[in-house]
């Protein structure tokens, strides 16, 4: 079966009418040394076919029995309602609804979206989302360069070094220039980023820090604020959102623009996504945030409406001017963030927060105890804690043998982190997960 | 439609009142009745060095976003604050309490290549 919408005769009409014998006479310009030779495919299969291929290829999967991987993306109960919410087909679209008239449904959950990231985050607007954390957060760099003019951004070593490299690809192409200010990771440590480093930065647009950093350290997010203020720059507040239950919100301490990965807001962990990348900051700087903006409105009978606005700033309409033309919103991911916001609430969320902080605590007390392991950094962390645990390559991958993933090996990440465990706990962590892993480790020793 | 004589104009529709050495910009009625309501005014920054026609700020109306082209070079010494709050003046005055920009001008000589009044209202009509 072929699924060309062409017939011979069309094709024959076609290479008639610009003067070529064949297709591929179209490709001659194409060197014969790069083009692609005979598709070596197997033979077609019918679908009970493909279907068993299929689940054999899915059996080769291995799903741990316990995880303690956090390292940027966390394994949170998601509530039967977000699954329900964001199935009904009046929400199944991930396009962008330029036409209010017949979109009134998915703007205002953009809109309730954008007002629960701004009450999370204590920023005055949040955009419609972006594809993901690291996005996000590269978006954000260059939004304070438009906002300085300045061609030159700053980044603690304590953003995650995915994000890093996302933002070193999104500054290659207008060529500015990326600055890393360290975090102190000598012996005795605090695994954080010293503010005097950065207040002493030449003409940087913004400084990028992490909350908790990707060692799970908390920083001292005032102080770093302060310094970048101090340096004429913005200050890009990296946050997981769950912590914002607990912790101070970016827009008290200062924050100009807040940047975060969605996904624990009632995503569920996946390789390759889609997760939904969390962009807000200030009113002032509103004309330089990218993408797209929910904004509530009365029709000419006076009635509450929702559109698109600010759409000066977007490429349909600045072109090759606008504040980014390469990001778009993930609707389907924010419904999902928003439907769950909405099912756990306040002190839902805070519960969520509380209980990962607290296992957290009890598996490195356990680990502790058991003399398996000892933090490698001093100062507070919060869910995800660095642990020194001798021998941790050979032990991280004799685990994953018996089904347990021993949390992020960090010296594939960063070499002086040698023998380093990032161990991530969530409500679902249960205590009964920490004895299998503290068995584990006993028995690798 | 008239444009004031005292005034020297741009193709891309930027007055300029000019002495010898200092140079007030803005945009003439003309732009500001094709852009509509503007309802925003991004304004350069002090000491910024210009040439001629280079852009050097942007207006945003409800319906399009325009950049702004310096019809002089020079450097910009003041720019009109009230823009910030009142985008309106635009609309309301562009050939007075509109003013954009001034700048200190390094190229007196570039006068001449702007079209004067009586030029500018052929070249809108």
């Amino acid at each position: 079966m072929t699924y060309s919408p062409h017939t011979e005769a069309d094709r024959v009409l076609m290479l008639d009418a610009v003067g070529v014998e064949s297709v591929d006479d179209l490709f001659a310009d194409i060197p014969a040394t790069v083009r692609a030779g005979a598709w070596d495919v197997p033979p077609p299969l019918a679908e009970q076919e493909v279907r068993a291929e299929l689940a054999r290829l899915a059996g080769r999967n291995r799903i741990p029995e316990v995880s303690f991987l956090g390292a940027g993306a966390y394994r949170h109960l998601i509530p039967s309602v977000v699954g329900e919410v964001i199935g009904r087909s009046e929400f199944a679209t991930a396009y962008t609804p330029y036409q209010p008239e017949v979109s009134q449904g998915t703007l205002q959950s953009i809109y309730e979206f954008q007002s629960l990231i701004c009450e999370l985050t204590g920023m005055e607007v949040a955009t419609a989302s972006h594809y993901d954390g690291a996005t996000a957060t590269a978006e954000a760099a260059l939004m304070a360069c438009r906002l300085t003019r300045r061609s030159r951004v700053a980044v603690s070593a304590g953003v995650s070094p995915d994000y890093r490299r996302v933002l070193q690809t999104y500054c290659s192409g207008p060529g500015i220039e990326v600055v890393t200010v360290p975090v102190d990771l000598a012996e005795g440590g605090d695994g954080t980023t010293d503010p005097s480093a950065v207040e002493s930065l030449d003409e940087v647009a913004c400084f990028i820090a992490a909350q908790p950093n990707f060692y799970g350290q908390l920083e001292p997010m005032r102080d770093l604020a302060d310094a970048a203020h101090a340096a004429g720059a913005q200050f890009v507040a990296v946050v997981e959102p769950t912590s914002l239950a607990l912790l101070e919100a970016p827009g008290k301490y200062g924050a100009d623009i807040v940047a975060a990965e969605g996904q624990p807001l009632g995503i569920p962990v996946s390789f390759g996504g889609p997760y939904v990348g969390l962009m807000a900051a200030r009113m002032a700087s509103v004309r330089q945030m990218p993408g797209r903006l929910v904004g509530a409105t009365r029709d000419e009978q006076g009635r509450k409406g929702y559109v698109l606005t600010l759409q000066a700033r977007e490429q349909h309409i600045r072109r090759e001017k606008a504040a980014s033309n390469i990001c778009t919103n993930q609707a389907l991911m924010a419904l999902a963030a928003t439907a769950y916001l909405a099912a756990v609430g306040p002190t839902g969320l805070r519960e969520v927060a509380e209980l990962s902080a607290t296992q957290a605590r009890h598996l490195a007390g356990a680990l502790g105890s058991a003399g398996l392991a000892e933090r490698r950094f001093g100062g507070t962390y919060l869910n995800e804690v660095a642990l020194r645990v001798p021998d941790a390559a050979r032990r991280h991958a004799a685990l994953a043998e018996r089904g347990i993933v021993a949390g992020h090996l960090l010296e594939r990440d960063e070499p002086a982190l040698r023998d380093t465990l990032l161990l991530a706990a969530t409500e679902l962590t249960t205590d009964d997960d920490i004895a299998r892993l503290v068995g584990a480790l006993e028995e690798t020793r | 439609m008239a444009y004031p004589d005292d005034l020297r104009y741009s193709k891309e529709h930027e007055w300029v009142r000019a002495d010898d050495t200092r140079a007030t910009i803005g945009i003439t009625s003309f732009a500001a009745d094709e852009l509509g309501d503007i309802v925003f005014v991004e304004l350069p920054e002090v000491g910024t060095a210009l040439k001629q026609f280079q852009t050097f700020g942007v207006v945003e109306s409800v319906k399009a976003v325009s950049d702004l082209y310096s019809p002089l070079s020079g450097e910009v010494v003041e720019v009109n604050e009230a823009l910030r709050e009142g985008p309106e003046l635009l609309n309301s005055d562009p050939f007075g309490e509109g003013w954009i920009a001034k700048i200190e001008l390094s190229d007196a000589a570039e006068l001449d290549t702007l079209m004067d009044a009586a030029a500018y209202a052929e070249e809108t009509a």
